[in-house]
């Protein structure tokens, strides 16, 4: 087996040093009845690198990728291009084959990469500071709702309509067990329906509420002001918990700190990590510095060693699990640290100018086919303000109408049927995104392919 | 000269003085300054298309102040990374016998098979007739799982073992309540992980501990005499944190349900036992697998995880959304939508999207690698490992279950013997010197200045006898109370890190020169 050294004859030297006379001696702390004799019936024997290969390859070529057809999905994660050179780095045994840095001496590279990642989020969310990640922007937004409950002892959230349906998921599973009330709405197709929302949320916060949440863009790709929503929630003593699932939108928008937003969490799988079938991703995770002992999650600090050189460390670990154990603000471990590192690759290879131009081909790029696919008979673009995605009202169930597409190589974008279902007033949305990986090409074989299919 | 007749560098004792440099490097040992000293907000290392002139669709929400994000051209990029990653202490680089996280060896296969786009670039909500290999992967994956353990349920969605241990824990709670049971105590060893205690405490219940026996096992009578109908779930690890088989799980497990409460079995140290022992046959409820843990995925310097849990019979119903299931040839997802159909008493949905596919693919990749008889392998060599460590340094180190018989894959040490003032931490220092990772220390809890030494199963002997060799010269410098340790490393990046100060003003985010020299006026 290529991947165990031991030899027999080791095996046997080493038994004779432990004093067994078969490896069965070292494990007669297992009840008899519990002892397997042999291998597990029914499984197959171990396999050659060639012949895994095989069969996992075979695998894959069962599903259509997204660089192969025109690709318009977005909806929580996004396919963008993501430079060679970030693969590349994130695959040093070095970083690849490393663990948390609780050896701090030998872990430099992470951790100040950490320190990089912690200072490129509260930068790009507009806040003070950044954790060292979470597992994925569903999980973030709950961990910040419980946040908001430790801070101001109350509660009762706020959830937006436009929030992602699983993020809403997500928070309504966990809230059933731990007592929270959550107030929750689904969007509406029409226009203006950002504003009605906003409408609900504003009337919404009161003197028991712990926080409004709200995704920025939203679900339907619409992006608004927050502002006067922050100052609604700081004069009723709540939080804003603002919600990014599309990074990039923060090189063309005004970030949610900006806007006055208490704790920023969000999806990083736009920046350096690529579609992986939904994970693994990365959460991000901001906040104001008053709040910092609350906040969950890992985080890097810089310090000195004994020679006061700078050095970096996991610092204020009287807040997590392995020190507080039931009393730590969350009980997460293990984190999303290498798509964290390929977060910041990515960024440092963007900076400023590369993010803020890859946000406006992004915006551009979206403009142009929503103005495109608006024109097709029966599509309707609702409206309101949007980034990089946006959403449609077909003239007929848009389910169906995706997967036709997708019989013919077309991968058209998100059907709310799919997100909602059950709710019959979103059955025709459909929400296309549009990066800078779509072409004139893509948006022309969509428009063509939606005209014949709701014709 | 080292003890095997090389020579070595000098031993100046620090790692400035005589040899002091220009630049503070070190010939192949380069510092390396922050991304915001080295970058510029100016730079880019990405070439992005002119985007087509059209008016903004914003809505006035123009993004106008600077956001402050430093860039770099490429090949400071990668230069920038490259030197960083060489501050680092990795499983390619050498012996990393961290105890309870089963740090083996990362096959690239694995990192082959997880980059094919037919995984890698594939959406999680497209439609469900695109991507069927991907389901079939995780169907397969979750069979295999099912099969190793002895379980009947799998779900598959938690992102690494503490989220496994919520998803664990929300069944059994879902369960309790679906037969009017609000019990409200879940029971946790003093030797458990933090997260065992912590996740409890997130899913709204109250902890309790419950004392290990001489043996550093779990005290059956000590439990039994706790239980009640108060009772919700005991969470074991087994093998235990002490890197011991709990002997008695089944009467543990027994006790539990007859006390009317449920089994979580912390699945982290699952490697010592994978293909010889199915825990389904101790009569656990619920166990959550760390992929990055026994089945190689790489740990990434903290993360991603993935943590899929297998359920009893009693459990599976409340198994959360979503899964896959198999229908003739093909397959399909049980969401939302579908799951009042057969699955109404799911919990509900723990993460977006399907979990950690990156993971799954990897995993697969090397459970068809060793196969049934690979696995099996595996676990015995990883125990052999173990046992072999600790019978070599039983003599000059103290190991407190040593003579309880033998251990599983976790070699279990204390400080026990160390000279006045000289600790575990010192040792693990010195073992940095000496060009290991050190192994866990101070866990768990309930050994004194605990060492947790996990060879795993990819070391070679060789690796493994200079491993000994290296532990054995530096136990006895604390035993002698050589000073020279107590400064321990100088061989490292960097010298021993003031956490404390760390801590106490933490600067957690870089800021401008010129805005910190602002603050401090």
């Amino acid at each position: 087996m290529r991947y165990l050294p031991l030899t027999d004859a080791d095996r046997a030297d080493m038994l004779a040093v432990v004093g067994a006379q078969t490896i069965d001696d070292l494990f007669v702390d297992v009840p008899e009845h519990a002892r397997l004799d042999g291998p597990i019936e029914g499984l197959p024997m171990h396999a050659s690198e060639l012949a895994v290969e095989r069969k996992l390859s075979r695998m894959a070529g069962r599903n259509l990728a997204a660089g192969d057809a025109p690709f318009f999905l977005g909806c929580g994660a996004y396919r963008h291009h993501v430079p060679a050179s970030v693969d590349h780095l994130i695959q040093r045994g070095e970083f690849l084959t490393s663990y948390t840095p609780y050896q701090p001496e030998i872990a430099q590279g992470t951790v100040q990469a950490l320190f990089e990642f912690q200072t490129q989020v509260a930068r790009l969310y507009g806040c003070d500071v950044a954790n060292a990640s979470m597992y994925d922007g569903s999980t973030a937004c709950w961990e910040a709702i419980v946040m908001a409950r430790r801070i101001t002892r109350r509660g009762r959230a706020v959830l937006s309509a436009g929030l992602h349906p699983h993020y809403v998921s997500v928070c309504t599973t966990m809230a059933r067990f731990t007592g929270d009330v959550l107030d929750t709405a689904v969007p509406e197709l029409t226009d203006g329906a950002p504003g009605d929302d906003m409408a609900r949320l504003l009337a919404a916060v009161d003197g028991d509420v712990s926080c409004v949440v709200v995704q920025n863009p939203n679900i339907l790709g619409h992006v608004a002001d927050l502002s006067e929503l922050a100052a609604r929630c700081h004069a009723k003593g709540a939080l804003l918990i603002a919600v990014v699932t599309e990074p990039v939108a923060l090189g063309a928008i005004r970030s949610p700190g900006e806007m006055g937003a208490d704790i920023v969490v969000g999806e990083g799988q736009s920046i350096g990590v690529g579609l992986n079938f939904g994970g693994p991703y990365v959460g991000l995770f901001a906040t104001r510095d008053k709040y910092v002992r609350q906040m969950p999650g890992r985080l890097a600090g810089e310090t000195v060693d004994a020679d006061g050189k700078r050095g970096f460390v996991l610092t204020l670990s009287t807040r997590e699990q392995h020190i507080r154990r039931e009393k730590a603000t969350s009980n997460i471990c293990t984190n999303s640290g290498l798509c964290a590192l390929a977060f910041t690759i990515h960024m440092s290879l963007l900076g400023e100018r590369g993010l803020r131009d890859l946000a406006a081909l992004n915006h551009a790029n979206a403009v142009q086919a929503a103005d495109r696919l608006a024109k097709v008979p029966g599509v309707e673009l609702i409206s309101g303000p949007f980034f990089n995605e946006f959403t449609l009202k077909l003239s007929k169930e848009a389910r169906p109408v995706i997967r036709a597409l997708a019989d013919d190589g077309i991968l058209g974008g998100v059907s709310l049927g799919r997100l909602y279902p059950g709710v019959d007033a979103l059955a025709n949305g459909l929400v296309v995104a549009v990066t800078e990986t779509v072409d004139e090409d893509d948006v022309t074989e969509l428009a063509d392919a939606l005209e014949e299919a709701l014709r | 000269m080292n003890r095997e007749g090389r020579v070595t560098r000098p031993e100046t004792g620090g790692t400035e003085g005589e040899f002091k440099t220009f630049t503070g490097n070190r010939a192949l040992m380069l510092e390396e300054a922050l991304l915001f000293e080295v970058g510029g907000t100016d730079r880019t290392g990405v070439d992005i298309a002119p985007a087509p002139k059209v008016a903004s669709r914003l809505g006035g929400l123009e993004r106008a102040a600077p956001i402050g994000l430093y860039g770099l051209s490429e090949p400071e990029a990668v230069r920038h990374y490259t030197r960083l990653s060489r501050q680092n202490y990795g499983i390619d680089l050498g012996f990393f016998p961290l105890g309870s996280c089963t740090m083996k060896h990362n096959p690239r296969l694995n990192e082959k098979m997880a980059r094919l786009p037919g995984f890698a670039d594939i959406h999680p909500l497209q439609p469900v007739e695109t991507v069927q290999g991907a389901f079939a992967l995780i169907y397969e994956l979750g069979e295999w799982l099912k099969t190793l353990t002895g379980m009947p349920a799998v779900a598959m969605s938690p992102k690494a073992g503490a989220h496994g241990e919520l998803c664990g824990l929300l069944a059994i709670r879902s369960a309790l309540e679906a037969r009017g049971d609000a019990r409200q105590v879940v029971l946790v060893p003093e030797s458990a992980h933090g997260t065992n205690p912590a996740t409890a405490a997130f899913c709204g219940y109250a902890v309790e501990n419950i004392p290990a026996d001489a043996e550093g096992r779990v005290d059956l009578e000590a439990l039994k005499a706790r239980l009640g109908p108060d009772v919700a779930a005991v969470m074991i690890t087994n093998p235990n944190t002490c890197g011991l088989f709990e002997r008695d799980m089944a009467a543990i497990s027994d006790a539990v349900h007859d006390a009317g409460g449920l089994v979580y079995c912390d699945g982290a140290n699952f490697n010592a036992i994978v293909g010889r022992v199915r825990p389904g046959d101790l009569g656990i409820d619920a166990m959550h697998i760390n992929l990055h843990k026994t089945f190689s995925t790489p740990h990434g310097g903290g993360g991603p995880g993935s943590g899929p849990v297998v359920f009893s019979a009693a459990l599976a119903p409340f198994a959360p959304l979503p899964f896959v299931e198999k229908d003739g040839a093909n397959y399909h997802l049980v969401e939302e939508e579908t799951a009042g159909e057969h699955h109404a008493g799911t919990f509900g949905r723990m993460v977006a999207f399907h979990g950690q596919m990156g993971m799954f693919s990897r995993a697969l990749a090397y459970i068809l690698s060793h196969g049934a008889d690979g696995l099996r392998q595996v676990s015995e060599d990883a125990v052999l490992n173990a046992n072999y460590i600790l019978r070599s340094l039983e003599d000059v180190l103290d190991a407190p279950f040593a003579g309880t018989g033998p251990c599983m894959h976790e070699a279990l040490f204390s400080d026990d013997g160390f000279a006045e003032g000289f600790t575990t931490l010192d040792v693990a220092k010195g073992l940095i010197d000496e060009g290991f990772h050190p192994m866990t220390m101070y866990f768990p809890l309930v050994v004194h200045g605990a060492m947790l030494v996990e060879p795993t199963e990819t070391e070679s002997r060789r690796a493994i006898d200079q491993f000994v060799g290296a532990l054995r010269s530096v136990a006895e410098r604390a035993r002698a109370g050589d000073p020279v340790l107590k400064a321990a490393p100088v061989f490292a990046p960097r010298r021993r890190l003031d956490e404390t100060g760390a801590a106490r003003k933490p600067v957690l985010v870089w800021r401008e020169p010129e805005v910190v020299a602002e603050a401090a006026e």
